[in-house]
């Protein structure tokens, strides 16, 4: 049993920032696959044919009511000819684009029907009519639920140490094992975490007070 | 459905119920509520501004005026679901709105002593306020069992000659949303009667129901009104209802009394213009 | 894929033991979150400002900093700083417990906010005590619209579950690993794994839609065989748009 060693905190400091960048990078590109997959997903749940809606429920169901570590794991254990980070980053946007596909069908379902129907009126075609019309009444709405799902995926980039991707949790994680000193680089990892979330969500809480939610 | 007339034998259980004892010493005397230069602030805008008016045992009065005179208020601050700004508010007496500290002097009042002051005072409220959680019968229960202590057996015995009373005796077990409006206000009122208050606040209580339910309880209202003890303040739009049931009606505006007197007084020959102007416009 | 599953039910025994190990730590972690989630969530909602600070500065502290940081540091970095030392198991528990109380305390403090006030009103008008009017007025009424946001989380910390693998708790991952790293069958181990735990989610929601229903019809408020079928998926996304409830 030993305290808190303040010296190997501080060493161990400059390894972890350098993990945080991994992290942020992992957390910003897999948001962004997030979001554009959503948004697909969400334009797929509107086809016309049960073909294609179905299985799309049934496979976002899927993934959704599956641990994202089982998926991660997996996905590295079958494409080992593909960098871990890479594997990452997809996996994590698959992931949470099941949740944000629903935050984007809420925000079409929000559109009123009445612009639909003009769009019909005015002959648009159906990609004038999602591209000038219903996306852009859709979209500004959903932007504090895509920031709040960022923050939770931010939360769980450290899984993505299990497959071996250099990010803070696994450079602290081999600081710890390497100096024996888990207390300090876990203590620091986590307070890193704190210090970078909680700023964030109390900017999407503003946001969406905003907006009006 | 229909409209629901108060059954007219139930009129009479009215008088059989005994629903506030009263002290035999209680006809004489000091007033049972005294608003003293009372004044109520929302931040910079007031709504009670001065206010001083009292109310004698067994005397039933009726607030009038336009809407946002602060009437609503006034009920509000007997219940204590308000505090006043300033002045004082004395019940039976002793303050309600603060707390007498050993010198003498008044501080604001503690949750333990608005728990004792508002054992005398009940109220019913525009939208009915029912538990949503609570069948009909515990609805009423409820309370006297919790607060009063009254046991189960005889909260329950109690419960039932009240919901007799408001003609809704077969409508125990039923959940308040299965209930019309004009149903649940009289749940609402047999619940507020069930804690034997000596004081009873009507808020606007036939403002939410359809026109065709209104009738039905006013009338039960003017019964409880006329055959029980108990000291009625009502905040209504129903004209008919103040000429029929108080003995006092009291003109609001802007956050004062400007004029009371008895009904007929004040309904066929008022003093001041502004009540005038009121009446035209509501009769 | 046949040397998978003749191997699969070899192992039925330690397959039984680590979906036991998997379920504990959901359900124990759960009623820990759950008992969390209610104290931390009255305090948020609490007159006293004390209460209301030491609330919102432990649910911060948990939701900001990441679950699996706060579960690495009960399995590493206690032991040598207070030596304690907790069984992996309980590890999880714990940090499950901690990590969705304070995503619960939220939904607690939400759902006793969105009582309407009148309520309030009416039980102080039958001069209640302040503890009365929350066990009997507020929170019978705040229950019923916990209940879609607890479920969702519970289906999160389900799928945390797999956490315990990292910290050698011999729960149904480890052992599947264990499978597949005899059998080298990759995909049908892992697909395995997903679609135990894609049926454990399932039966999740169906008992918590089960209790939903049973508390709704207390309140007295109809509802249709259907609303137990449904999925997790729209209220998901309510409760996203809705402050993150995540």
């Amino acid at each position: 049993m030993n305290g808190f060693d303040w010296s190997a905190a501080r060493d161990a400091l400059p390894l972890v920032l350098e993990g945080f960048e991994v992290t942020l990078l992992a957390t910003v590109l897999g948001t962004l696959v997030a979001a554009v997959l959503g948004l697909a997903i969400a334009i797929a749940g509107r086809a016309p044919s049960r073909f294609v809606t179905v299985p799309v429920r049934v496979v976002m169901e899927f993934i959704r009511s599956t641990p994202l570590l089982v998926q991660l794991v997996g996905a590295a254990a079958l494409f080992t000819f593909v960098e871990p980070l890479t594997i990452g980053i997809v996996v994590l946007g698959i992931h949470y684009s099941t949740y944000t596909s629903e935050v984007y069908r809420a925000g079409i379902d929000g559109v009123p029907k009445g612009q639909w129907e003009a769009c019909r009126a005015l002959s648009l075609s159906p990609r004038r009519t999602w591209q000038a019309v219903i996306l852009p009444q859709a979209v500004r709405n959903v932007l504090p639920a895509l920031g709040n799902y960022a923050i939770s995926m931010f939360k769980e980039t450290p899984f993505l140490a299990v497959i071996t991707v250099q990010e803070m949790v696994f450079e602290a994680r081999k600081y710890g094992a390497d100096h024996f000193a888990y207390t300090e680089a876990f203590t620091l990892a986590g307070l890193v975490f704190l210090v970078a979330s909680y700023p964030t969500s109390l900017l999407m809480r503003k946001l969406e007070k905003r907006l009006g939610h | 459905m229909a409209t629901e007339p108060l059954p007219l034998q139930k009129t009479a259980a009215a008088a059989a119920v005994d629903i506030a004892p009263v002290p035999a010493t209680s006809q004489t005397g000091r007033p049972l509520v005294r608003f003293d230069n009372v004044v109520k602030r929302y931040g910079d805008h007031v709504v009670l501004d001065g206010l001083d008016f009292s109310v004698r045992r067994g005397e039933n009065v009726t607030l009038i005026g336009p809407s946002g005179s602060g009437k609503t208020t006034i009920l509000r601050l007997l219940m204590t679901l308000e505090k006043v700004s300033d002045g004082v508010i004395w019940v039976d007496g002793d303050p309600l709105s603060h707390t007498r500290a050993p010198d003498g002097s008044l501080r604001p009042a503690t949750e333990k002593h608005l728990r004792k002051a508002r054992k005398k005072i009940g109220m019913v409220f525009q939208q009915f306020n029912l538990f949503p959680h609570m069948k009909v019968l515990q609805n009423i229960t409820e309370a006297p069992v919790s607060v009063l202590g009254m046991g189960r057996d005889e909260a329950e015995t109690r419960a039932r000659e009240l919901l007799d009373l408001v003609g809704l005796s077969g409508k125990t077990d039923a959940h308040p949303s299965q209930l019309s409006g004009g149903q649940q206000q009289r749940v609402a009122i047999a619940r507020a009667l069930a804690m034997q208050p000596e004081i009873l606040l009507l808020d606007e209580v036939t403002s939410a129901l359809d026109p065709e339910l209104v009738a039905g309880v006013l009338e039960l209202l003017s019964d409880i009104a006329r055959n029980t003890d108990i000291t009625m303040l009502c905040v209504t739009h129903e004209m008919n209802f103040a000429r029929d049931v108080s003995e006092t009606v009291l003109m609001f505006d802007a956050g004062r009394v400007i004029e009371s007197g008895s009904p007929e007084k004040i309904f066929t020959d008022p003093a001041h213009e502004r009540t005038r102007e009121f009446l035209t416009a509501v009769l | 894929m046949s040397d998978f599953f003749s191997a699969f039910f070899d192992d039925l025994p330690q397959l039984r033991s680590g979906l036991w190990v998997t379920l504990q730590a959901t359900v124990l972690g759960a009623l820990l979150a759950l008992l969390l989630s209610f104290v931390l969530g009255l305090m948020s909602v609490s007159r006293l400002l004390v209460l209301r600070g030491v609330s919102r500065v432990v649910v911060e502290f948990f939701r900001g900093t990441s679950l699996y940081i706060q579960l690495f540091w009960l399995h590493y970095a206690m032991p040598p700083l207070t030596g304690y030392e907790l069984t992996p198991l309980l590890c999880g528990v714990v940090a499950f417990g901690l990590n969705y109380g304070a995503y619960g305390s939220e939904v607690v403090r939400g759902a006793v906010n969105s009582v309407p006030r009148a309520q309030y009103e009416a039980a102080v008008a039958l001069n209640m005590t302040p503890l009365r009017r929350m066990r009997k007025v507020i929170l019978p009424q705040a229950w019923v619209q916990m209940i879609p946001s607890f479920t969702n989380l519970l289906i999160q910390l389900l799928k945390c579950t797999p956490l315990l693998w990292l910290i050698s708790a011999a729960d149904l991952m480890t052992v599947i690993q264990q499978l597949r790293d005899r059998t080298g069958e990759t995909l049908t181990a892992y697909m395995t794994l997903l679609v135990t735990y894609f049926v454990l989610a399932y039966a999740l929601t169906l008992l918590m839609n089960l209790l939903e229903r049973s508390a709704k019809r207390r309140l007295g408020l109809q509802t249709g065989a259907g609303s137990l079928l449904r999925g997790r998926s729209a209220a998901e996304a309510v409760a996203s748009t809705a402050g993150g409830a995540r």
